[in-house]
């Protein structure tokens, strides 16, 4: 296997194990942390604050690097603007994430732990993004003929 | 607050970076689900084959997690219309915002991005409100 396949493949299973360990894949677990007004369970805070943390020192270290170690470049974002479709798109999912308590990666981590559940939103998920890619194209077809007709 | 568990939420946190910032000194890539996911589409080849092997981990891990060690069972709605809903809305959602809890959430902030700063708040609130009223809203 290729250095960085191998790699990615490590990646996933200490991100899916960090999901485990955690309890994140367990969607009761979530909403009980965005149930602010209830029993509120802080523990999705301590998730992100762990998680930030050791993930600044790696991005830090990037950051004196004009490469990193198993490939060309570096292929993170490089947009700055805060515009409609970020804030669209983040309440947009936010309601989603708020209506089952599953966000992509908890949702993907806990497919193989024997609910039908989970595959029904995953296949849903999956379906959500190729209409994002659908809608993509559309309205990249019409600001070509906007910008034809002018 | 009884169900607060921060010694293993602070634990799996530091894994969940530990791998984000191993993707990111090694490969260069944003360890972002939604934007791993949604790339597989468009990916050829070479783009592809690492997202397909974060991936196998991202399922596996779980899996062998629970053959070694004791977790309960997970709890979740069984309303297909709402499974879908939230299925599809999630999906469009994160690929139209550009990311989602873990590539706004966790890189987004550990790069400091005003983007993913601006995502990660948007999405939390409006969690926060559809959560407040399915549980003590009009529906409850």
């Amino acid at each position: 296997m290729p250095p960085r396949t191998l790699l990615s493949l490590v990646a996933g299973l200490l991100f899916g194990l960090g999901l485990a360990i955690s309890r994140m894949i367990d969607p009761a677990k979530v909403l009980g942390f965005l149930d602010i007004s209830g029993n509120w369970d802080p523990s999705l805070a301590f998730v992100m604050a762990g998680a930030v943390s050791v993930a600044a020192v790696g991005f830090r270290l990037g950051a004196r690097r004009a490469r990193p170690l198993l490939d060309m470049d570096f292929h993170g974002s490089t947009r700055t603007a805060v515009d409609r479709p970020l804030v669209v798109g983040a309440a947009l999912f936010g309601i989603g994430w708020g209506l089952i308590g599953y966000c992509p990666g908890p949702a993907l981590a806990s497919l193989l732990l024997g609910r039908r559940e989970t595959w029904i939103f995953v296949a849903a998920m999956i379906l959500g993004m190729a209409a994002h890619r659908l809608y993509e194209r559309r309205a990249a077809v019409s600001r070509r003929q906007g910008s034809e007709a002018t | 607050m009884e169900n607060f568990t921060p010694v293993s939420a602070v634990i799996g946190g530091a894994l969940i970076g530990l791998s984000a910032a191993l993707l990111w000194l090694m490969n260069g890539r944003i360890a972002g689900i939604s934007g791993i996911l949604g790339g597989l589409a468009r990916a050829r080849h070479e783009d592809r084959t690492w997202r397909i092997a974060f991936l196998a981990g991202l399922i596996a891990a779980p899996l062998l997690y629970s053959l070694v060690a004791s977790s309960a069972p997970i709890t979740i709605a069984s309303s297909p219309l709402l499974l879908i809903s939230a299925g599809l809305l999630v999906g469009f959602g994160t690929r139209l915002g550009g990311g989602c809890t873990s590539g706004h959430g966790v890189c987004g902030i550990a790069r400091l991005s005003r983007r993913s700063l601006v995502a990660t708040a948007v999405f939390m609130l409006s969690a926060m409100v559809v959560v407040f009223l399915m549980r003590h809203g009009l529906g409850a």
